[in-house]
């Protein structure tokens, strides 16, 4: 009963949310991207190439916030159990890896002017890189495991595992870095930032934000009408319940 | 000591196996679970094992207040079985719901379990795998097992040449080696001739006198006095 | 009355009894023994790595000295991960990991131990090899003990990492390459400090090995609890 009433909650819930973070969406991410593209001034280094800048930044905090998530919900699975957090895990670990790969193209083209090669093996780059590996590992996992209750507890402990082990990665990398590169002059971001620049930067930041959160609740309603689906087909298989139920599924 | 098993219900990759199941046994008695194929009988003995997580429902051991539990080879089981209850305690206290999941850790140790799978090494011998489970599984006399279950002549032949007979009676043959109270047995006749079975028998009727209990998942009949327990498929 | 003899002959019975864990490293290490080929194809596909890379890279001899504790090291690691598959599947396919689950001894301590064998029996020969290895690379003497060194330092912890991935895969049935792609990102920081160890000249050897035995420490302590937990909810 518990088990179906959580996520009844939860859609009724999603129904009145998702309006308002897709409308909040539209107009942050709008509005930032007016200020960013059109307002904001350009580098006089960098030229009008500091513009990938407030896709960038935002997308590499969202792929840093996106694992948070999971991993908060990798608790709610593993300590809690509850229904919610294995979807909540699910939807999110795909969101996660696309921010974490839009991190990395925007990296990348920024990096052709100002490099002059596509990649370079900059220390952040190269820990996103080894992050969007644990996101891509995840979503792995989930799709080789048939059973979602087991694939969840798995995937939960692996994402804890990774939790851990992403701050090490992430000092082994910088090490690493200044080992074989000790003066790096490329900044991004940090307190020197000018206003007329921090500002198309933050209202990108909270845009993305709310476009994650709009993205990730469709996802998990996605989820719960697809676990529902099969919960009905097995069901009929058994022969417990009128075929009837199940012969309109809508995607 | 006793069992309680109420509201027992599992599920797996989101199918009901069974729900509402509940059962009691005694010290001495057996209980043999019945059912056509898929109605979950291996699958409440591994529940029983603490190998399957329950949906709901607990499962309660309690000790017997009978001298018979005195007996030697289970005296040292007393300890952990007031654990148990113990155990159980404090998760009342703490508030827990009922119908959440639990199974409380010690139950595992209190068990004998065989299921389909002979768990022996194929490189090692005979007596060699016996010895690592008695040691495992908190230890005995392996000779005299393997004597009792008549595989003393191969003791020393590694498990990959036995026939599947003699791989059942290998199993079967931690029973007699490491004392546990509680035999959770799957299909345990299964590959047995009749020799063999008669002495299965015995032991299990040995093990009852001594007060201990038995759950056995079968479809043939087994050679002891047992309560049934017939599963159905679930509605 | 007749408690004290049954004491005595529990005691005696206890005394010849081996523990759970040391029974179970002895029975690993024998079956590893005598299956035998475990031992000597991580060998083999060790010396094939260290064979087929100066084809990719050309024979020029100072090249290969310079980059021949990375090719050592990701040699190594490919061999563990590769090798690692089986550690838990075996076990749960005949039924020994039910027991493991119905023992006293916690899983956590069994994963251990199970760690140890097989570093034991596959990671330890590969240690063993990497001088012979590292002479046909062309490595001087000193960075040959530094090589060796940093590889017996850091293959616990690779060996104790591909076990929480042998955990989360050992119901799959093909589950050597995900546990890959599941724990090579995971042992960046560990390659890293162990080829910095094993032949950076700028850094020296003491900071990035002692980082290294940190990092071997630390997956002794922490990896056991993510494996056992994998191994708990992989029966159901």
């Amino acid at each position: 009963m518990q088990n179906y009433a959580n996520p009844t909650h939860f859609l009724r819930l999603v129904r009145v949310l998702l309006p308002v973070t897709a409308g909040l969406t539209t107009g942050l991410l709008a509005v930032g991207l007016y200020l960013a593209l059109f307002v904001a001034p350009a580098d006089y280094q960098q030229g009008e190439t500091v513009r990938i800048m407030y896709l960038h930044v935002p997308s590499a905090w969202m792929a840093m916030f996106v694992y948070l998530v999971m991993t908060s919900a990798a608790i709610g699975t593993l300590v809690f159990r509850h229904p919610l957090a294995d979807v909540a895990q699910k939807a999110a670990a795909p969101l996660g890896a696309a921010f974490t790969f839009l991190c990395l193209t925007t990296g990348s083209l920024w990096g052709k002017p100002e490099w002059g090669t596509w990649w370079v093996w900059d220390a952040r780059l190269t820990s996103v890189l080894v992050l969007f590996l644990i996101y891509l590992g995840i979503i792995a996992l989930w799709q080789v495991i048939e059973d979602p209750g087991k694939a969840a507890r798995l995937v939960a402990i692996f994402t804890l595992v990774g939790a851990v082990n992403v701050p090490i990665i992430k000092f082994s990398v910088d090490w690493w870095h200044t080992l074989h590169q000790p003066a790096s002059v490329f900044r991004m971001g940090g307190p020197t930032i000018a206003a007329s620049m921090l500002w198309p930067l933050l209202i990108m930041a909270v845009g993305f934000t709310t476009l994650f959160l709009t993205l990730h609740m469709l996802a998990m309603r996605n989820e719960i009408l697809r676990r529902r689906l099969r919960r009905l087909s097995m069901l009929a298989a058994d022969g417990a319940a009128p075929l009837g139920v199940v012969a309109e599924p809508a995607e | 000591m006793q069992i309680e098993a109420s509201a027992l219900s599992v599920e797996r990759g989101g199918r009901v196996i069974f729900a509402g199941l509940g059962f009691g046994l005694r010290a001495g008695e057996a209980l043999l679970v019945k059912g056509p194929n898929g109605a979950g009988k291996s699958t409440l003995l591994r529940a029983l094992a603490g190998l399957l997580p329950l949906a709901s429902g607990d499962i309660r051991i309690t000790p017997a207040t009978e001298a018979r539990l005195d007996h030697d080879d289970f005296g040292s089981i007393r300890s952990k079985i007031m654990n148990v209850i113990d155990f159980k305690g404090l998760e009342r206290d703490s508030g827990e719901k009922p119908g959440s999941t639990f199974s409380p850790p010690a139950l595992a140790e209190l068990c004998h379990y065989i299921g389909h799978a002979d768990a022996l090494k194929p490189a090692l011998t005979l007596a060699e795998n016996l010895a690592f489970y008695a040691a495992l599984l908190g230890g005995g006399e392996i000779a005299a097992a393997l004597a009792r279950l008549g595989l003393a002549g191969i003791a020393d032949l590694p498990a990959a040449y036995l026939s599947a007979g003699q791989k059942r009676r290998a199993a079967l043959a931690r029973l007699v080696a490491v004392a546990r109270p509680i035999w959770l047995l799957d299909e345990p006749l299964t590959a047995l001739d009749t020799m063999s079975q008669t002495i299965v028998g015995e032991l299990m009727r040995e093990h009852l006198e001594m007060g201990g209990l038995i759950v056995a998942a079968t479809h043939a009949p087994l050679p002891i006095a047992a309560r049934d327990l017939v599963l159905g498929r679930p509605l | 009355m007749s408690q004290k003899p049954q004491a005595e002959k529990r005691q005696a019975a206890i005394q010849t009894r081996r523990s759970p864990l040391a029974a179970l490293l002895v029975r690993d290490l024998r079956i590893g023994r005598r299956i035998g080929g475990a031992v000597s194809m991580g060998v083999v596909f060790f010396l094939c790595l260290v064979t087929v890379t100066p084809f990719a890279v050309g024979p020029d001899q100072a090249l290969l000295a310079r980059i021949g504790p990375a090719i050592l090291w990701i040699a190594a690691l490919l061999a563990t991960l590769l090798g690692l598959d089986r550690l838990f599947q075996a076990d749960a396919e005949d039924g020994s990991l039910d027991l493991f689950l119905m023992s006293e001894t916690p899983l956590e301590l069994i994963v251990v131990v199970k760690c140890l064998g097989h570093w034991l029996l596959t990671g330890l020969p590969l240690v063993a090899a990497s001088p012979i290895f590292g002479l046909m690379l062309g490595l001087e003497p000193a960075a040959l003990a530094r090589v060796t060194a940093s590889l017996l330092a850091g293959t616990p912890a690779l060996t104790l990492l591909g076990a929480v991935g042998a955990a989360l895969t050992v119901s799959l049935r093909r589950g050597g390459l995900l546990l890959a792609v599941l724990i090579l990102p995971l042992s960046v920081p560990v390659l890293i400090f162990g080829v910095a160890a094993a032949g950076d000249p700028v850094v020296g050897f003491k900071t990035p090995f002692l980082i290294l035995c940190g990092l071997t420490l630390a997956a002794v302590a922490l990896t056991p609890f993510a494996a056992a937990a994998a191994l708990r909810h992989a029966g159901d």
